[in-house]
């Protein structure tokens, strides 16, 4: 379905939905960045190959939502 | 599916019909759900670009942590001689390059100590007191266990960097890091 076939009210519903799942995701990103760099600082380094695996993984979603959103546009 | 307000093309914040709007409003209309709409689109991909930002970050950490494995632990080092120290006194010394401060302290007859001076906190330079047992950051009220560079008050999370020691022949050497990065 395009993003042109809803009314215009649902379409500020829709993109405020995937922005506030964005904004979860990021949040979480921020946290897992700051364990991260707790944990290199106190010289533990099993964290970090999996920290970048799972920000990878939010990177993912975020850009899955972005362009399905960019689809619907389209 | 229909557009119940396809015909609408501006809708003013107060939610009031366009004849009950100001002249000027009338005259220069703005589509407010498309510029809500515009405004969300950007917010989006700025959440795309912070996203992208924490995984730049996290590759960071992991490159320096990567980079400094190699590097493997820092070389061996004469820090101070067995007699040059009482018990209960302290001497600074850099390891492993000049500008990392550490500082040894004496505890007993043969039991030295040596840990990163800059406070876990905040980065202030610690002050060793033996006569409490303690290290203490006087920036905010930091206190350490000095036996062990483990934080017992005050802000800091993170226990002291500590520094490896070895003492032969009289002499107390530096021989890496025991926990945490100077």
């Amino acid at each position: 379905m395009r993003m042109t076939q809803f009314a215009r009210k649902q379409r500020v519903t829709i993109i405020s939905g995937i922005a506030a799942f964005q904004m979860i995701i990021v949040i979480l990103q921020l946290w897992l960045f700051t364990a991260t760099m707790e944990t290199f600082l106190a010289g533990y380094q099993e964290t970090a190959l999996p920290a970048v695996l799972a920000s990878v993984i939010c990177l993912a979603l975020n850009g899955g939502l972005f362009f399905y959103l960019h689809g619907l546009e389209k | 599916m229909p557009d119940e307000d396809s015909e609408v093309t501006s809708v003013a914040p107060d939610g009031r019909p366009a004849k009950d709007q100001p002249a000027w409003r009338r005259d220069f209309p703005v589509d407010w759900p498309e510029d809500e709409y515009r405004s969300r689109r950007e917010f989006v991909a700025f959440l795309m670009l912070t996203s992208a930002a924490f995984v730049a970050g996290q590759f960071w950490i992991l490159l320096i942590q990567t980079w400094r494995k190699a590097a493997g632990q820092p070389p061996v080092k004469e820090i101070a001689s067995v007699n040059e120290l009482a018990v209960g006194q302290s001497k600074l010394f850099e390891y492993p390059k000049q500008g990392n401060r550490c500082i040894l302290v004496r505890l007993s007859d043969m039991n030295f100590v040596a840990y990163g001076q800059k406070c876990t906190h905040l980065s202030c330079p610690v002050l060793p007191r033996p006569d409490l047992g303690k290290m203490h950051c006087p920036c905010h009220e930091g206190w350490f266990d000095i036996r062990n560079g483990e934080p017992v008050a005050g802000p800091a999370r993170r226990p002291l960097p500590r520094v490896g020691l070895e003492v032969r022949a009289g002499k107390v050497f530096a021989n890496g890091y025991v926990e945490g990065v100077i």
